[in-house]
């Protein structure tokens, strides 16, 4: 039994029970107790119809949990009402799960649980170890942020921004426990894609594609970061980015363009490149650009420094930097780099070391480390 | 989402507003104190930003390698050691500021004459791993 096909099957069958008149956090339990259902006895006797299993089975959960539960007696006129098993509708609400996992009155990391369980049928020990907090934190959590959304009505129109951000903030966890969160935020913005037609969130899809073609590529078998210019390129995936690449050009031809487009196509100028030399920087700094009008997001315009220092050589890229505000993160860095390509090692070796006390991450801190000791070492010789 | 490491100190925070050492308050002071940390782990539970918490003795020993074949060095306690944690707490927070936030009402836990102590903790970000997207150079 394939689990990502079982899991792919959790939003329709959820907006299902919903449409039958089950509350959303009630109705997202049963379809859980269901997939677990499915994954016992599925393997020993597959049913013919797999989403009309799960329905049944969810349905069942959730008016013997409605039954037993003596506080909601209220719902009795719904267990009387019980459906005739048959054919599911086709109608789907897939999209109407994802605005309201990523409702605005969720915050960032409430969205992100609830999104992984309900839309991604995750369960939550998945998600803690994803996110490496106790079990009993996680449910908790996704208990929280079903209450917070307890109000909003499945049929409200929601905000496709907000969704993305969510599916971004996946992406961007990688890889931890036994969950591969970078492939699930994949799997659900194509899920995604295919229930709404949107240019961004195709640019999301391309971006993410993209970048995961490249990931066997950035980090050493030790663990170590290895930087763009000095990746295998022959590893890179080359059928994932001819899917991103096809993705975005089709969404770019739109002529609405926004943030993930624009970043999905400097992605796509990275890897349009044979070797590292052949980058077209010019044409990333003019994404950049565009990025900018976008976004203004002070780490754009920080990574545009970089492209400007590739473009036009090291001391535009110090000029770009020098309107930039310290206070960035990996500004520091960034600075170490174009003082190295501009030839003034000291500074350079000074400025990684203070990079890597200030970075905020791991992999991040021991690669600017290493990047100070290599250059100390080449200055003591 | 980030993880915080909450530190409390026996030695080496600046001292507390209402600084009075622990065995000088009256025994129920002692309770409500107790009390006021469960209650504020289990609250944490509750919203789902709890991750671990635990106590430490004062007294702990220093160790390092001898070199190959022999026994490990141990050492201490050192009376001059100027920093000594007590115990710490980790949070897994939307922000900085939600952690600054809860930091200030462990602080607020009650002491002697059941006041607030005041006492310093000390917040430490985890490092993270690393981000999907941004590439280094």
């Amino acid at each position: 039994m394939n689990e990502l096909l079982l899991r792919s099957l959790m939003p329709s069958v959820l907006a299902i029970l919903v449409r039958r008149g089950a509350d959303f956090a009630a109705g997202e339990d049963a379809v859980q107790d269901a997939l677990v259902e499915a994954v016992r006895v599925w393997p020993a006797d597959p049913p013919r119809d797999p989403k009309g299993w799960l329905v049944t089975v969810a349905w069942r959960r959730f008016l013997d949990a409605t039954r037993a539960d003596a506080a909601r007696r209220r719902r009795e006129d719904l267990v009387d009402d019980e459906p005739a098993p048959g054919p599911a509708p086709e109608v789907d609400d897939t999209l109407q799960l994802y605005f309201l996992c990523a409702h605005p009155s969720l915050t960032p990391s409430s969205a992100v649980a609830l999104t992984l369980r309900a839309v991604g049928g995750l369960t939550t020990r998945q998600i803690a170890q994803a996110y490496l907090v106790p079990e009993a934190t996680m449910a908790q959590r996704i208990s929280r942020a079903k209450r917070t959304v307890s109000g909003v009505r499945l049929d409200q129109p929601g905000d496709v921004a907000t969704v993305l951000r969510v599916l971004y903030l996946v992406f961007n966890e990688g890889y931890s426990g036994d969950v591969d969160l970078a492939a699930e935020a994949i799997r659900l913005t194509r899920q995604l894609a295919a229930a709404i037609d949107h240019p961004e969130v195709a640019g999301l899809l391309a971006l993410m594609l993209l970048h995961h073609a490249r990931r066997a590529s950035r980090t050493a078998p030790d663990g170590s970061l290895v930087p763009l210019a000095e990746q295998d390129r022959g590893r890179w995936d080359t059928t994932s980015i001819a899917e991103g690449v096809e993705i975005l050009q089709a969404a770019l031809a739109r002529d609405r363009l926004g943030e993930f487009q624009a970043q999905a196509a400097i992605a796509a100028l990275h890897a349009d490149a044979p070797t590292a030399g052949e980058t077209d920087w010019v044409q990333i700094v003019e994404w950049y650009d565009e990025l900018a009008r976008l976004t203004d997001s002070p780490v754009v315009r920080l990574n545009r420094a970089v492209a400007v220092g590739e473009a036009d050589g090291p001391r535009a890229g110090l000029a770009a930097l020098a309107a930039l505000d310290e206070a960035v993160p990996r500004h520091t860095a960034v600075a170490a780099y174009l003082h190295e390509r501009d030839g003034d090692l000291a500074t350079a070796a000074r400025l990684y070391a203070e990079a890597a006390r200030k970075a905020a991450n791991l992999a991040e801190r021991d690669h600017l480390t290493r990047q100070a000791a290599r250059l100390n070492a080449r200055r003591d010789r | 989402m980030a993880k915080y490491l909450l530190l409390k100190h026996y030695r080496g925070a600046p001292a507390a507003v209402n600084d009075v050492p622990m065995d000088q308050w009256a025994p129920e002071e002692i309770s409500a104190h107790v009390q006021y940390m469960n209650d504020f782990a289990a609250r944490l539970e509750t919203t789902g930003e709890y991750v671990d918490g635990q106590a430490l003795a004062p007294e702990g020993t220093f160790v390092r390698y001898d070199g190959e074949g022999r026994p490990p060095v141990t050492d201490g306690p050192f009376a001059e050691t100027k920093d000594l944690i007590a115990g710490w707490m980790v949070i897994d927070v939307d922000s900085y500021e939600r952690a600054v936030e809860l930091a200030g009402e462990l602080s607020a836990a009650p002491g002697a004459g059941g006041k607030p102590i005041h006492e310093w903790l000390e917040l430490r970000p985890f490092l993270t791993a690393s981000p999907t997207i941004t590439e280094c150079h």
